[in-house]
């Protein structure tokens, strides 16, 4: 018996909403996203929590500009708090090396940080998840069980068609989705919505290509300034999926 | 301490267990420990028997015996098929502690000695695992 399964829903039990950041390609901003979201809510107000379960590739530190930080030990592990948001990766362990894991290890490396982490209260905690419907996606979807997803697509035929099995494949097992945000828009059209129209999904909206946001990676500043955080910020307050006070 | 977070989840799982099971009270435990998780066996104990000291479930854990077993990690290349074992890798102290945290992170600081290759399974000794619970019932 693997006694890891049954402190999950302990370690969870102080969140009050979890949302899994997906999508079915990489490179469309799921990891941007989940780190603006982050932030977003953090300003808001909101406890925030962060965690990168992207185990091969973790990019939400480069993009928050978080280092030099390493988590406590008490009775588990508690994730640091940078910029108010109760940050967790993967990368604390792993550091700079690269970590090929396998399915199972996958499974192992996410249970285990899981059944470790205490995150206390939170209002929110953010999942950034590799991209697709792999072994990470399915135990978000096994272990964090009151996970809603947040999906991602970019105006491409070929990430959408990928985007199409993730919000299958969630509506099959009848996972929740706020909504879809079609992200890097380079100009106006509305063929994804149109394709998307058969699922029954909220669009909450676009995002266009920021050619300035690579400028503002590592600086959480900057990036509360973007134009890419404005709209973030914009969709999640009118967005019914979110259901913020203003 | 990493101990207390995973003796909690064995509490919680003799609990679950032996409510589904029917039983009353628990007389033992054996639990595996993987030494890959490198686990102080000492304060795991002390863990264990702590926490189980405060449960309020009506199950009897007073007279719970632990026994632990501690198994020696293998690891297999992927590539080549070398077996070697964990105790021969020679990690700093850093490197160590990260294993403790997440044992996959293994993956990230150990080459196959053979061919090199981080693709390697772990074959054997891991984490922790309940082998079994003993007690009686209704």
């Amino acid at each position: 018996m693997d006694p890891r399964l049954n402190i999950i829903d302990k370690r969870l039990a102080g969140i009050k909403r979890l949302i899994a950041v997906s999508g079915g390609k990489g490179g469309i901003g799921k990891s941007l996203t989940a780190s603006v979201l982050a932030l977003t809510l953090s300003k808001m107000g909101y406890r925030v929590g962060l965690l990168d379960l992207d185990l091969s590739a973790p990019s939400t530190h480069v993009i928050l500009g978080i280092k030099d930080v390493y988590p406590e030990e008490e009775k588990g592990i508690i994730p640091p708090e940078v910029h108010h948001i109760k940050f967790m990766s993967i990368v604390y362990f792993t550091r700079d090396n690269p970590a090929p894991l396998r399915g199972i290890d996958i499974s192992n490396a996410m249970l285990e940080l899981l059944a470790v982490t205490r995150w206390g209260s939170l209002d929110f905690l953010i999942v950034d998840t590799p991209p697709g419907i792999g072994d990470a996606t399915m135990d978000v979807i096994r272990w964090l069980r009151r996970a809603e997803f947040l999906v991602m697509t970019t105006p491409s035929k070929v990430a959408l068609e990928t985007v199409k099995k993730v919000i299958k494949m969630l509506t099959e097992l009848n996972v929740p989705i706020i909504g879809v945000i079609e992200n890097m828009k380079m100009e106006k059209s509305s063929w994804v919505k149109h394709d998307l129209k058969e699922f029954n999904v909220s669009i909450l909206g676009e995002i266009d290509f920021d050619i300035t946001i690579e400028g503002s990676i590592g600086d959480v500043n900057k990036l509360l300034e973007s134009d890419f955080a404005a709209i973030i910020k914009e969709l999640v307050l009118k967005s019914s999926g979110f259901d913020l006070k203003t | 301490m990493h101990e207390w977070s995973l003796a909690e989840a064995v509490i919680a799982t003799v609990i679950e267990e032996s409510i589904k099971e029917g039983l009353e009270e628990i007389t033992k435990i054996k639990i595996k420990i993987g030494e890959l998780q490198q686990m102080d066996t000492e304060i795991f104990e002390f863990a264990l028997n702590e926490i189980a000291k405060v449960q309020d479930v009506g199950l009897l854990l007073s007279e719970m015996r632990i026994e632990m077993e501690t198994e020696r990690a293998i690891l297999k290349c992927g590539v080549c098929g070398k077996e070697w074992a964990f105790d021969e890798t020679g990690l700093g102290e850093e490197e160590y502690e990260a294993v403790h945290f997440a044992p996959e992170v293994a993956h990230a600081y150990i080459r196959c000695p053979s061919c090199k290759s981080p693709d390697f399974e772990i074959v054997q000794g891991r984490g922790v695992l309940i082998d079994y619970i003993k007690g009686s019932g209704k």
